[in-house]
């Protein structure tokens, strides 16, 4: 394996700054809606090819680097595309582009107000999320986290009913709380460590640590980072958040938002503490119990849950913690199982939270027990709905399987069964709360006879594409973007201690 | 005992017109027996200054032909009195600030009683 | 030029001071171009003395030629010549906003004003600059008698909050004096840099020790530092729109810079903080001050009033630093300086076009309606918010970072603690004021309705009515963003050339 070398390049850079240069554009083109849609759209379409121009290196094991500036004595602004970094960067800019299609269909279908806030806010958030996933260092890292946080509020409130304010200030109490813990985690770190880099295997070095001292300081960044990862008990902000529109939740609290803090979590175990320490002082044991029970009660509590997008957000919470799970497994293939589930449950939720707002658009229906026959008028949308259904459930060919697989395995390298009796049993419970709704959709009989057929295809076409793309990856997890290979450099980087 | 006492009276004094000083500033009612509080307070710590410039078998800091410049010893220290002169000024600027503030709290109010001010500023 | 810089400032405010009610006998209006005259050239000065000593070291000036320490002596150090700076910009957009409003809040009164302003100026650079102990008492009573007088030209109520001010003030800057009183007594010098040295050769002594702590508690008065903060909420709310935003960026600022000053560079870092700690009692006053503060500031109904208890909950941040008494916390509080300046700075000034545009700036009459009628003061308001409560890029990150550094530095993690939780607390009250200016919709119906893209003008860019009140406010406020992303520039050029030894 290739020591990874590093060279500077403004591709990062352009790649976050794409969608900020966007956004007073979007808002200079509030009056003339095609010309502010052109320019979301050619700003995710430029972000994802940016990214992608990054892949090659990344797989080569060549490492972009680029530095803004000082943003600290002795702390850099600073963006490193490593393997993990384009891996997620990857993910987050090529969903935006059908997210983008999807929520143009969406908002025009609603006739939505304030969409040039809504589009504007949007960019702003995809520009964090590829900061966060460049960032260099704990701060660089902080920064754009905290960044996200302010640009996603303004979606989460798009509405602004009660319902939606009230979302919205319990997403603010939390995520501001965890962004607190995280500088200080990020302070405490830097002092001990006297540097803030991200290093895959850890970067205390050779600093001594007192049990007490370094689990508060775990707990630190578990709670910074975990909030936004829904790790339990810190989850509750995301039900509450799906009084955002649709393609919001969709993207932000499927793949951004969530997505960053899972990111965050292994950066944290794999390149912040390192596996050594993490075993060291049994954080593993804590973070993996964590995550099992997450996955359990959330799968629990989403059968009880009517609302469509509730239950969808409920099996979110489960799914993100198969990731923590993998993170904190701390084997090989557990690392490669959670990192692909990064990529695989973003393809499949994406596609169920596309059809939730479909449903919602066309026929303004949120309940589940209001979904009879939908399949019959729906048959695109809800077709789309069951392969990824299955996939989450992890059954193949879809690529949900594939992640479980390598989880189920990582499970078996770390030597412990439990996990994966908890990954068993949390495929059975997700078939479980997935398969009422597609059998009510399509083998029962509408209530109430359907006005309206299948959605727009400017909604239809998108969540058939990731529906696609889900059985696609679930068949060559390596297709078009070298997802695998990514995955399992990421893992062995981390294990294998090579500095980055 | 008694020489600490009285060996150090003008001490004493000064701190008895400070407390004077603050007794008016805190427990009076009527803006203007604060600002005599305020005055008093500020006198106090003058004559603190004056008194740390005095010597033994020292004259006033004026030059004596007769004396003349060679032994500065034999003037008392005229550097407090200087300072103090301009903090003299000082108080007399505060003192017409405030009292000029105070016919202004008159012309709206009425009054110069603080717990009359203060019911008539909630309600205001 | 260069050998006089130090003294230009405050003589160039003082010239300005006494010119203003002299050349309006024959004209009024005349003051407002004076005085923008003269803020403009302190500006210019300004920075040409930051420049000239960062790159060749501290500038000083003898009044008379009599050479320190027998005569009185001004300093250009990094640290005064960047605290002057902050203190001159801040002047200069208040100053150039009250155009719009002077008219509204004090109708015929601009002279006496404008020369009031100028004269506090004057004590306030005549502070930063002096290296005199006694000539630093004069400028403060003169910063201080121009600030009554500054705040008591207002409503009905500002004549009664400046006399309390005043009472406490005189209080403040008397203890002061009997400070440097015991200290002349015992070092036989009024200079700073020579009282330094002479201290170290007179240890233990009780006088010494009685000083600093007079000294402490007449600059404490001064500064606000909890709970010695009484005057300040009054003071502020009922002082005019111009003065509340000229006061608070600066005034207690520059207390806390006295503070430092005596603190670190006369009585130096070793005595303050092991000797007789006084610096423990500043950071635990402080650490309280902040949460009293956020606290009381999340009660309040009237914006004006709530960002005075902001700033006593700010104001703690820096006392906070000071306490630390390390590097890390020293350069959280300097850079806090700058950073307080300008946030309260836009916020009193985005309050000021509240009140011109609706007569009353109370939070409950907040709606969506002033984000059509002052759609750019909203936005300012909005990115200092995001700066109170710690939110990046903006400025007021990077002085909590520094400080949570420092304190974790030293070990206090309930500093750490208080810092923290301090940001969430700003995060309640100021998102509690977004809210209602992004989401609640205006009582009445005009047949108006919320689409920006109904607005008269270009997208986003309509511009509020008067151009004055508008520019300044955007122009500190969305400094906040640049200060943030090149604060480490600060740091290193400016901050950490000057910090005290011994730390």
């Amino acid at each position: 394996m290739t020591s990874p070398e590093m060279y500077i390049s403004t591709l990062p850079f352009y790649a976050v700054m794409v969608s900020l240069i966007a956004m007073p554009l979007i808002l200079l083109s509030s009056r003339h809606a095609n010309l502010r849609e052109f320019w979301t759209l050619a700003a995710s379409i430029v972000k994802f090819s940016l990214v992608f121009l990054l892949l090659p290196g990344a797989l080569a094991g060549r490492i972009a680097g680029f530095t803004f500036w000082e943003i600290s004595p002795g702390i850099a602004l600073a963006l490193k595309a490593d393997q993990f970094g384009v891996f997620f960067a990857l993910i987050a800019s090529g969903l935006w582009i059908l997210t983008s299609i999807y929520s143009i269909g969406y908002v025009r279908g609603l006739k939505e107000h304030k969409q040039t806030r809504y589009f504007a806010s949007f960019a702003v958030c995809l520009s964090a999320t590829i900061g966060i996933a460049f960032a260099a260092n704990l701060l660089t890292f902080v920064f754009f986290y905290e960044i996200l946080t302010i640009a996603t509020y303004p979606l989460v409130i798009h509405k602004e009913t009660k319902i939606a304010v009230s979302a919205g200030r319990k997403y603010l109490v939390y995520t501001l709380t965890a962004g607190l813990l995280l500088i200080a985690a990020t302070a405490w770190t830097y002092r001990i460590a006297g540097t803030l880099d991200f290093r895959a295997g850890g970067l205390f070095g050779d600093a001594s640590f007192s049990p007490a001292a370094i689990t508060v300081l775990f707990l630190l960044f578990l709670g910074g980072v975990g909030v936004k990862a829904a790790v339990m008990p810190l989850h509750s902000w995301l039900p509450a958040a799906m009084a955002a529109p649709t393609p919001v939740s969709a993207l932000l609290h499927a793949v951004a938002v969530v997505k960053s803090g899972v990111f965050g979590v292994v950066r944290v175990v794999g390149f912040v503490f390192g596996p050594a320490l993490m075993r060291q002082f049994d954080l593993n044991i804590f973070l993996a119990t964590v995550a099992g029970v997450t996955i359990i009660l959330a799968s629990l509590l989403a059968f009880r849950q009517d609302n469509l997008k509730h239950r969808l957000a409920y099996s979110t919470v489960g799914h993100l913690s198969y990731i923590v799970l993998g993170a904190a497994l701390i084997s090989p293939a557990s690392l490669v199982g959670g990192l692909l589930h990064i990529a695989n449950h973003a393809t499949m939720k994406i596609t169920l939270f596309f059809c939730a707002g479909a449903i919602y658009v066309r026929h303004h229906k949120e309940k589940i027990s209001e979904l009879d026959g939908i399949g019959r008028v729906m048959p695109w949308t809800m077709g789309a709905f069951t392969m990824a259904a299955i996939g989450l459930a992890g059954i193949p060919p879809l690529n949900g399987f594939i992640s479980k697989w390598q989880l189920g395995l990582g499970s078996l390298q770390a030597g412990e069964l439990l996990p994966l009796a908890v990954l068993v049993l949390s495929g059975i419970l997700n078939a479980g709360y997935f398969a009422p709704i597609i059998f009510r959709a399509f083998l029962k009989p509408p209530t109430v006879p359907y006005k309206h057929g299948e959605a727009s295809p400017a909604m239809v076409i998108p969540l058939v594409i990731t529906a696609v793309l889900s059985l696609l990856l679930g068949l060559d997890p390596d297709l078009f973007f070298h997802f695998h290979r990514l995955a399992v450099a990421v893992s062995g980087s981390i294990l294998g201690g090579i500095v980055q | 005992m008694t020489d600490f006492l009285l060996g150090h009276f003008v001490y004493w004094s000064i701190i008895a017109l400070l407390i004077i000083g603050l007794y008016g500033m805190m427990f009076k009612n009527n803006l203007a027996k604060k600002l005599i509080g305020m005055i008093i307070f500020q006198v106090s710590i003058i004559m603190f200054f004056v008194a740390s410039a005095v010597k033994w078998s020292a004259t006033v800091p004026v030059l004596d032909p007769v004396t003349g410049v060679a032994d500065a010893a034999k003037y008392i220290s005229p550097l407090q009195h200087c300072l103090m002169l301009t903090a003299i000024v000082v108080g007399v600027a505060t003192s017409g600030v405030a009292f000029s503030l105070a016919i202004l709290i008159y012309r709206h109010y009425k009054t110069l009683e603080e717990s009359a001010l203060m019911e008539k500023m909630k309600s205001s | 030029m260069n050998l006089n810089s130090p003294a230009l400032v405050p003589l160039l405010f003082l010239a300005a001071a006494i010119s203003i009610p002299l050349l309006a006998i024959r004209k009024e209006k005349v003051a407002y171009p004076v005085t923008m005259v003269a803020s403009f050239v302190s500006v210019i000065i300004s920075s040409y003395n930051i420049f000239h000593v960062l790159r060749n070291g501290p500038l000083t000036y003898h009044f008379g030629g009599w050479f320190p320490p027998i005569g009185i002596e001004y300093v250009l150090d990094p640290l005064s010549s960047f605290v002057a700076l902050v203190v001159n910009v801040i002047a200069f957009f208040v100053l150039w906003h009250s155009s719009g409003i002077q008219e509204r809040e004090m109708p015929g009164k601009s002279v006496p004003y404008y020369a009031l302003t100028m004269l506090f100026l004057c004590g306030a650079n005549g502070i930063i600059v002096t290296g005199d102990l006694f000539n630093l008492y004069v400028f403060l009573e003169i910063f201080s008698l121009a600030g009554y007088g500054l705040i008591g030209i207002g409503e009905k109520q500002a004549p009664v909050a400046s006399f309390r001010y005043l009472i406490m003030g005189t209080v403040g800057a008397s203890f002061y004096l009997l400070g440097i009183g015991f200290l002349y007594i015992v070092t036989g010098s009024l200079n700073m840099a020579d009282v330094r040295n002479i201290l170290p050769h007179i240890p233990g002594n009780p006088a010494v020790a009685a000083a600093l702590s007079l000294i402490f508690i007449g600059m404490g008065i001064k500064m606000a530092i909890f709970p010695l903060h009484g005057w300040l909420p009054d003071a502020y709310t009922y002082a005019p729109s111009t003065t509340s935003a000229l006061v608070a960026p600066i005034g207690t600022k520059i207390a806390a810079y006295v503070l430092i000053r005596i603190l670190f560079f006369v009585f130096g870092v070793q005595f303050v903080s092991q000797s007789l700690p006084i610096t423990d009692l500043i950071a635990w006053l402080s650490a309280i001050g902040i949460l009293y503060g956020s606290v009381m500031a999340m009660a309040q109904n009237e914006m004006k009033r709530m960002l005075a208890y902001s700033s006593v909950a700010q104001i703690g941040y820096i006392g906070l630093g000071i306490g630390l008494a390390n590097p890390l916390g020293y350069i959280g509080a300097v850079l806090h300086i700058l950073n307080h300046a300008f946030m309260k700075g836009s916020l009193f000034l985005v309050a000021a076009n509240l009140r011109k545009k609706t007569g009353q700036s109370d939070i409950a009459n907040l709606d969506a309606s002033l984000r059509k009628k002052l759609p750019w003061s909203m936005a300012a308001f909005t990115v200092a918010a995001l700066s109170m409560i710690g939110l990046p890029p903006t400025a007021g990150f990077f002085s909590k970072w520094y400080l949570a550094l420092g304190a974790i530095d030293r070990g206090k993690w309930v500093f750490l603690a208080v810092i923290l939780v301090s940001s969430l607390l700003n995060a309640v009250y100021f998102f509690r004021i977004l809210e209602k200016i992004y989401l609640i919709p205006p009582p009445q119906k005009t047949g108006e309705d919320l689409h920006p893209e109904a607005g008269k003008g270009w997208g986003f860019l309509v511009g509020e009515e008067q151009y004055s009140l508008m520019i300044p406010v955007v122009i500190v406020s969305f400094s906040l963003l640049l200060i943030g992303l090149g604060n480490a520039n600060i740091v290193k050029e400016v901050i950490q050339r000057i910090i005290p030894l011994g730390m």
